[in-house]
């Protein structure tokens, strides 16, 4: 039986031990149908989900919820909307009583007396340009204000086909600021023209995120195998899909044989009551779906199939302190 | 009615159930050490404790509390696990 000591030499499986009981159970949370923003290929808006249950607009009942979920055994709240920050009450009934992490926007600061350590993450589509195109506005200008040198923020750049040589741009404004970034893959659910990623992009990109990775490993976060998955929509030979996602709520889940998956995760809509079936769009095709922490989890949640070289083991560490770096689980 | 079984034979069932229930290769019930840390180890996870913990409640007619997963890190823990929920 091949043994996790047997594969790594002592530093290695020190980053192992370091991760390997954390335990993480994450859930996510529609804090708001509302939001500040209307960007074309928003997930939330461009499948209706924003109309799929009526907000729950009692703090009180929040704050249950936020209990009882605490007693389900959730230990990361994963926070978004519409936008977060226009309901900073409901924010700070789950900054709270769990490890809270925000998605917002930027437009509006998380006050730091209130949150001081919640961890954020900031949306970021592109250049000036896209950003103008897919939200209407380039949104980092008020963001970098706002979130400047903030160490418990992060900006999440989601790359667009359109901006293939032309990221380094981005990561240094971000590093400018002295934030970290980490990146994901548009998934144009709404099929703007020239947002959808062809197969010789996605190799363009993967070099290119791994040229950023090498070249700022102080500013981003990720990880070359990370960068692979993602692009490629594989892993270890398996292709990526409904058959292999791990972010599907547990009480949708009805897949046989039932895949490795996120423990107890369930997607909340706004009323507390209502159920998304996984962390995106129900509409999105799951065969082309770039979600880049259904890709993180899809690898973590399959640790056993990469104890079987050392190098597919220090893949998967890498990708799990990725993660646990990005939710502040580790230190950066 | 179940007749009561000593730890050794309860370590060997866990071990045979893990086995089956995860796939692991090259290792057999009596080759499996029972002290070995099964997270740090083999990379058991909860998900995989929760399909042996599964099979091993419908055998033994107990429960496994999900609060006490971390706790269980090798196979002679969880088999006293069992025993004490016997008992």
């Amino acid at each position: 039986m091949i043994t996790v000591s047997s594969l790594l030499d002592e530093q290695w499986y020190e980053r192992y031990k370091n991760i390997s009981k954390l335990n993480i159970r994450s859930s996510i949370y529609d804090v708001t149908n509302r939001c500040n923003l209307r960007c074309k290929g928003c997930f939330f808006f461009s499948s209706g989900e924003h109309k799929a249950a009526q907000e729950e607009m009692d703090i009180l009942k929040w704050e249950r919820f936020i209990e009882k979920e605490k007693e389900r055994g959730v230990n990361l709240a994963i926070l978004i909307g519409g936008e977060p920050t226009l309901c900073l009450d409901r924010v700070e009934a789950f900054y709270k009583r769990l490890p809270t992490f925000c998605a917002t926007n930027g437009q509006i600061k998380v006050p730091r007396d209130r949150f001081p350590d919640m961890m954020v993450g900031i949306s970021l589509w592109g250049d000036e340009k896209d950003e103008k195109i897919l939200r209407g506005k380039d949104t980092f200008a008020v963001s970098s204000k706002h979130y400047e040198g903030d160490e418990y923020t992060y900006y999440l750049y989601t790359i667009t086909p359109r901006q293939i040589g032309k990221t380094e741009h981005i990561i240094k404004k971000i590093r400018d600021i002295g934030v970290k970034v980490h990146m994901q893959l548009l998934s144009n659910d709404e099929g703007v023209d020239g947002f959808s990623w062809r197969d010789e992009e996605l190799i363009d990109i993967r070099a290119e995120m791994d040229e950023m990775l090498d070249h700022y490993p102080d500013t981003v976060i990720s990880s070359r195998y990370y960068h692979k998955v993602i692009t490629s929509g594989t892993m270890l030979g398996r292709k990526f899909g409904w058959m292999e996602c791990p972010s599907v709520t547990e009480t949708f889940d009805n897949r046989k044989p039932q895949p490795k998956r996120l423990i107890h995760f369930i997607r909340w809509a706004s009323d507390l009551k209502t159920m998304h079936r996984c962390c995106t769009s129900e509409t999105r095709d799951c065969s082309t779906c770039k979600d880049g922490a259904a890709h993180m989890s899809w690898v973590m949640v399959n640790k056993r199939a990469h104890i079987r070289t050392a190098e597919d083991l220090q893949n998967w560490i890498e990708v799990y302190e990725m993660f646990a770096k990005l939710y502040r689980f580790i230190p950066w | 009615m179940r007749t009561e079984q000593s730890i050794s034979d309860i370590i060997l069932r866990v071990a045979h159930v893990m086995i089956e229930e995860l796939k692991l290769e090259d290792v057999t019930p009596k080759t499996f050490d029972p002290d070995i840390d099964l997270v740090d180890e083999i990379g058991i996870d909860s998900m995989d404790l929760a399909t042996v913990a599964l099979v091993l409640q419908d055998e033994y007619g107990m429960r496994f509390d999900e609060d006490d997963y971390p706790g269980l890190t090798t196979i002679r823990l969880i088999a006293e696990y069992i025993k004490d929920a016997l008992s």
